[in-house]
């Protein structure tokens, strides 16, 4: 089996880990990503399915293959 | 030497009535029908014919019937596909494809087919009611439907070493193909407590092996119903994997798992044995897992992760290319391509998963559930966030999730679109499409390995097409062109 090197996982996220120091460029990034990720969420808000609860309980699927 | 891995993606698709009863077969008919009833209206040459395996499916031109025939709607259409109803859901299987990409193209044209579907339901419906589509493959409630692989491989390959070696790659590849599920249907493993899993199929597969399609589903099914000649062909028959909406996703499913099958038929294993202790464990370990760090035990006692074992895979794989090229991939350089993203999205998935949100399903709907989380500070039993995890795969360009999301395409909208009507070129699709598209009202029915023609003399009259690779363009296209009529067309043939 190849060597490899058994790096120390992230916890279970996507969050963006803050680094201890942040390059300038680093931080345009990171602020670019997150007002783009505002937007999506401003959408996602607008169209998600209103009764969240009653959406998710009412689709049942029979089982196929 | 491996057969070109002729390729193909059948879809089980989600089906809800809004506004009324659910009736899921009535829906996926409706469906059908509304699609190809708007084909008619379109000025093609349709005829008034029996329901059942008719090529064209059920089509009248006018209104819908009240009372659709619901049992066997079946359509083939020009782009050479086949779209139908299957178990209560309505189903898409690509035509034919020579490779990866063009296995991403059909796939999305297969979601063009089913939005024009909903399009054209809607409008025979009352007002208030639709019927909504969802390329995704469970209700969370312990119901599950497939989105289904099909592989040209060579019948000479004993169906056991095939099965022994691709499983540690159908187990680990989730990594990368899973979509993604907020947490579980089923009994977890040690009872522990699973928030968000990689895969929608992973926790539904109980057996290593066996015939089984809808319940205690294997990891390896042994369905052998290869649409071809069995001597030469044998197809095999994929139904571990998750539907996927982001096209890297969708390629590296198809693309990685060519390139394994061929490191089987080509003996490219070089004695590195992968082999899993318990894949029905490990293939559900591996979905629980979004830091991809769980070890797995191995036959050999050892223990590998899901990531260290696909880079084993990928490792043999570019060696392979690099020995014998890869031209069984269909194209040397959407092969290249495979191995380039292959490694690219494991080298991400190493470094950081956010990495590659543009192009794993798993990644991009996590990324969305959590920032939804941060803002509305809710905890992972929120309802929403099911919601938004099913949303997600809403096939609605104006209500899907995944279409509002920034991920990597590999295919132009307008190649997406000539894919709606224009068949594959590369294999049997080709003639099958091309068939169709010219003489629609003469074919009494079209299959995977044969064409039917109805002259309006007796008998009907067979074209066989047991080689997925003959019919192709390059074969037939000058033919069909120098064909006046259908009669002329196999007055050819016999020649």
């Amino acid at each position: 089996m190849a060597e490899r090197e058994q790096k120390r996982r992230p916890a279970p996220s996507t969050r963006q880990e803050e680094a201890p120091e942040e390059a300038p460029q680093a931080s345009e990034a990171g602020e670019r990503l997150k007002s783009e990720l505002d937007d999506l969420l401003d959408e996602i808000d607008e169209v998600l399915e209103e009764n969240a609860e009653e959406f998710v309980r009412n689709y049942v699927q029979k089982g196929g293959e | 030497m491996a057969v070109p891995k002729v390729c193909g993606i059948e879809t089980e698709y989600g089906v809800q009535h809004v506004g009324g009863d659910q009736n899921p077969v009535a829906s996926s008919s409706m469906l059908v029908n509304a699609y190809v009833s708007d084909l008619a209206q379109a000025g093609w040459d349709f005829e008034d014919e029996a329901p059942g395996n008719d090529a064209r499916g059920f089509a009248r031109e006018g209104s819908m019937p009240p009372e659709i025939e619901t049992h066997l709607v079946n359509a083939v259409l020009t782009n050479g596909a086949r779209y139908y109803v299957d178990h209560a859901h309505p189903e898409m299987s690509t035509p034919e494809c020579a490779d990866a990409l063009e296995a991403v193209l059909y796939d999305k044209a297969g979601e063009i087919v089913l939005m024009r579907s909903m399009a054209a339901a809607k409008r025979m419906l009352p007002d208030g009611q639709a019927i909504v589509v969802y390329k995704n493959n469970s209700d969370r409630k312990g119901n599950s439907y497939g989105t289904h692989e099909n592989y040209l491989m060579d019948r000479a390959v004993p169906f056991s070493r095939i099965a022994h070696l691709v499983t540690p790659h159908f187990v680990t590849r989730q990594i990368y193909t899973g979509a993604g599920k907020v947490g579980t249907e089923t009994p977890t493993i040690g009872g522990r407590s699973v928030p968000y899993q990689l895969s929608q199929r992973s926790e539904f597969f109980e057996e290593e092996i066996g015939l089984e399609t809808t319940l205690k589903r294997p990891i390896v099914n042994t369905r052998d119903e290869p649409h071809a000649d069995p001597q030469r062909y044998r197809r095999l028959h994929v139904i571990v994997g998750d539907a996927n909406l982001a096209e890297v996703a969708t390629f590296l499913k198809i693309g990685a798992t060519s390139l394994v099958l061929a490191l089987i038929e080509d003996d490219g294993f070089d004695g590195v044995d992968l082999t899993l202790a318990n894949p029905v464990q490990a293939i559900r370990l591996v979905s629980y897992d979004t830091t991809l760090s769980t070890p797995l035990e191995m036959a050999d006692g050892t223990s590998c992760t899901a990531l260290e074992l696909q880079w084993e895979l990928f490792s043999l794989a570019r060696k392979y290319a690099d020995d014998r090229g890869l031209e069984c991939l269909g194209d040397e350089a959407v092969g290249r391509d495979v191995l380039e993203r292959w490694e690219s999205v494991l080298h991400g998935l190493e470094t950081d998963p956010a990495n590659v949100s543009r192009q794993v399903d798993w990644v991009a709907k996590l990324q969305l559930i959590e920032g939804y989380q941060d803002r509305h500070n809710l905890d992972w039993d929120d309802h929403r966030l099911a919601a938004l995890d099913l949303q997600y795969h809403d096939l609605r360009p104006e209500r899907s999730l995944f279409a509002r999301l920034d991920t990597e395409h590999l295919v132009s909208e307008q190649d997406v679109l000539s894919a709606v009507t224009e068949p594959p070129r590369r294999t049997r699709a080709y003639f099958r499409g091309q068939c169709l598209k010219r003489w629609a009202s003469s074919v009494a029915s079209a299959n995977w390995d044969s064409i039917v023609f109805d002259l309006g003399t007796d008998p009907l009259r067979r074209v066989p097409m047991m080689d997925p690779l003959r019919g192709t363009a390059e074969h037939t296209e000058e033919l069909l062109k120098a064909s006046s009529s259908p009669a002329d067309l196999l007055t050819r043939l016999s020649a």
